[in-house]
């Protein structure tokens, strides 16, 4: 297998006593998607923030592209064609959806009528067409995950970092975006997402890495991912494999 | 071209004014609302489109003054020199506490108190050093002519204020409709943010501060000429500060209309209390101040930003056919 477009390798961080991730390693190859998953407080977010340059990390390094990134400031990151959203959004509320998303075409395109292009065509693509003119607070919270999504794909990354933009939307606000996302990807993005919305990680990620305090605990296809017993203990609690495998047995 | 012409349409009206009014009292008055205007301007491109507020605008308006001043009357600067000589310096003076401040991380009410405190030094230096002429203050002498930069006319020293105001005018309008303008407003509106989308914020600050600085020293280095006189509390007083920060404020922050209409606002509301309460010591202050915290309360986004959210408000009262109006953001 070719070397993965990010590796990031051995990665500790600490908040004062906290060991929020620890010695994680993890790989997202080119052009697939890939999943992070675990419960709340593994550490992903955190992990995410060092990727894209907002956290130091203790020890470990991020390469990107066959190079060392680790330590990197963020926008510099970005300018290397690495893209995150937030879990908590982060619009520009004062100005409108067009402008938000324009922000993030202004990277590639100095000129604003370029930008304007590209940022209208990014918000048609993402489903935010009609509300272009709209101020960014007036959108629901699906819309402002599509802003979310919308501006950080504006940058025209070569990677993609998604942090639950799948949490807080309804079955079928779920059933609207997913194929946006696919279609992303389909057009060569890397993408590596955080999501606890099983059934979406199941139809997109062709890799899933599964994080439980701090650390890798596994990593597969979907579906060797839901099969593992390490998975199910750190999302059910101890022995919750061996129970669930004695009642199978009944 | 568009977007140029209020800014046209505007500076052709105020250029008219001294053909009609020949008041030498009135002409003095609207120099110095311009003058305010123009500092205005300068606070308004870091304070309003990057959303840092500054409390010593005064350090680099001061600095435009003490350098216009001093490089004629004690190195002998053509005065056309001295005026660009101490834009330069306001400029360079910005970019170095802009480097420093935004560098080291500092925002919101910190940055505020770092820049008082910034100006507030430099008036105590100013104070006691040699080269300002310390307590006494520097003196131009008067010698009128056009290499002095020095006119009879009142008239003359207003168009050149308002061709100041002018180039800052199109300045702001240029930036707000620039990259470099985005990502300066992007910044304001969340920084995290506009960092992950590929924005040095840091450097976009410090620019920002550059260009306001220079142009805030600009209306010092006008004030030199106009009064041939400075001293540290003139240059580097809270009054120049905290009118640089008023006007656009109270006339729209981050417009570019915002600091010209909020200066002509308040000087005039200035005059007019005075002549209220005729000579009841410290009443036209009371009123000043009151009447200034009411059009803050009531529009928050100043007179520019009160006047969209009453068209927008008429607009839906009436929901007219589509006007066809193209929006550009
Ligand atoms: N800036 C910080 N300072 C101190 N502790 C932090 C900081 N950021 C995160 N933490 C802590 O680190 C741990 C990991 O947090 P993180 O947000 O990375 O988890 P997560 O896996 O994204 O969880 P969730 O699924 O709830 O989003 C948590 O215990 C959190 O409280
Ligand atoms: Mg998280």
């Amino acid at each position: 297998m070719a070397e993965p477009l990010l590796v990031v390798d051995g990665v500790t961080c600490r908040f004062g006593g906290l060991v929020a991730v620890n010695a994680a390693s993890l790989g997202a190859q080119e052009g697939q998607i890939t999943a992070l998953i675990g419960p709340n407080g593994a550490g992903k977010t955190t992990l995410f923030s060092i990727i894209s340059g907002f956290v130091r990390a203790n020890q470990g390094s991020v390469h990107f592209a066959g190079q060392n990134v680790t330590g990197e400031p963020p926008y510099r990151l970005a300018r290397r064609g690495i893209a995150r959203t937030f879990q908590i959004v982060q619009p520009f509320y004062g100005l409108s959806v067009r402008e938000n998303i324009l922000v993030g075409a202004h990277l590639h395109h100095r000129k604003r009528d370029a930008a304007l292009a590209v940022a209208d065509q990014i918000g048609r693509d993402v489903g935010l067409g009609e509300m272009l003119d709209r101020a960014a607070d007036q959108l629901t919270v699906a819309g402002r995950k599509r802003l979310e999504l919308a501006r950080s794909l504006a940058t025209e990354p070569k990677l993609l970092l998604l942090d639950e933009v799948l949490a807080g939307l309804n079955p079928s606000e779920i059933r609207d975006i997913v194929p946006v996302i696919r279609e992303f990807c389909r057009r060569g993005i890397t993408i590596l997402m955080i999501e606890h919305v099983m059934q979406a990680v199941m139809s997109l990620a062709e890799q899933v890495f599964v994080l439980a305090e701090g650390r890798i605990i596994a990593k597969g296809t979907p579906t060797e991912i839901v099969a593992d017993p390490a998975v199910v203990e750190a999302y059910l609690g101890r022995g919750a494999a061996a129970r669930l495998g004695a009642r199978h047995g009944h | 071209m568009r977007p140029f012409l209020p800014i046209a349409a505007v500076l052709a009206v105020l250029a008219a004014v001294p053909f009609v009014v020949h008041s030498n009292t009135t002409l003095n008055f609207l120099v110095v609302a311009l003058m305010i205007a123009l500092a205005g301007q300068g606070w308004n491109i870091l304070g309003g489109y990057g959303g840092q507020y500054s409390f010593g605008h005064a350090a680099f308006f001061g600095t435009g003054t003490y350098v216009t001043a001093i490089l004629q009357v004690r190195y002998g600067v053509n005065a056309w020199f001295g005026f660009v000589g101490g834009i330069v310096a306001g400029a360079a003076l910005g970019g170095a506490l802009g480097a420093l401040v935004f560098r080291s991380g500092l925002r919101g009410s910190y940055f505020a108190l770092v820049t008082l405190a910034f100006a507030e030094v430099l008036r105590i230096i100013a104070s006691v050093a040699p080269i300002t002429g310390a307590g006494v203050g520097t003196l131009i002498k008067l010698d009128l002519g056009i290499r002095t930069f020095q006119f009879q006319s009142r008239a003359a020293f207003y168009w050149i204020i308002l061709a100041l105001v002018g180039v800052s005018l199109v300045l702001a309008q240029l930036i707000e409709r620039s990259r470099f303008g985005a990502w300066l407003i992007a910044v304001r509106e969340n920084e995290d943010a506009a960092k992950a989308l590929g924005v040095d914020a840091s450097t976009v600050k410090t620019v920002a501060m550059v260009i306001s600085a220079a142009i805030t020293a600009a209306a010092g280095c006008f004030y030199a000429q106009y009064f041939l006189f400075v001293d540290s509390g003139i240059a580097y007083g809270t009054w120049i500060s905290i009118e640089a920060l008023l006007t656009p404020i109270i006339g729209g922050v981050g417009t570019v209309f915002g600091p010209l209409l909020g200066a002509l606002v308040v000087k005039t509301l200035g005059e007019a209390a005075k002549l209220l309460t005729g000579d009841a010591p410290g009443l036209d202050l009371i009123i000043y101040g009151t009447v200034l915290v009411l059009v803050i309360w009531i529009m928050p986004r100043g007179l520019i930003g009160g006047l969209a959210s009453a068209r927008k408000l008429m607009r839906r009262e009436a929901p007219a056919a589509p006007t066809g109006e193209v929006r550009h953001g």
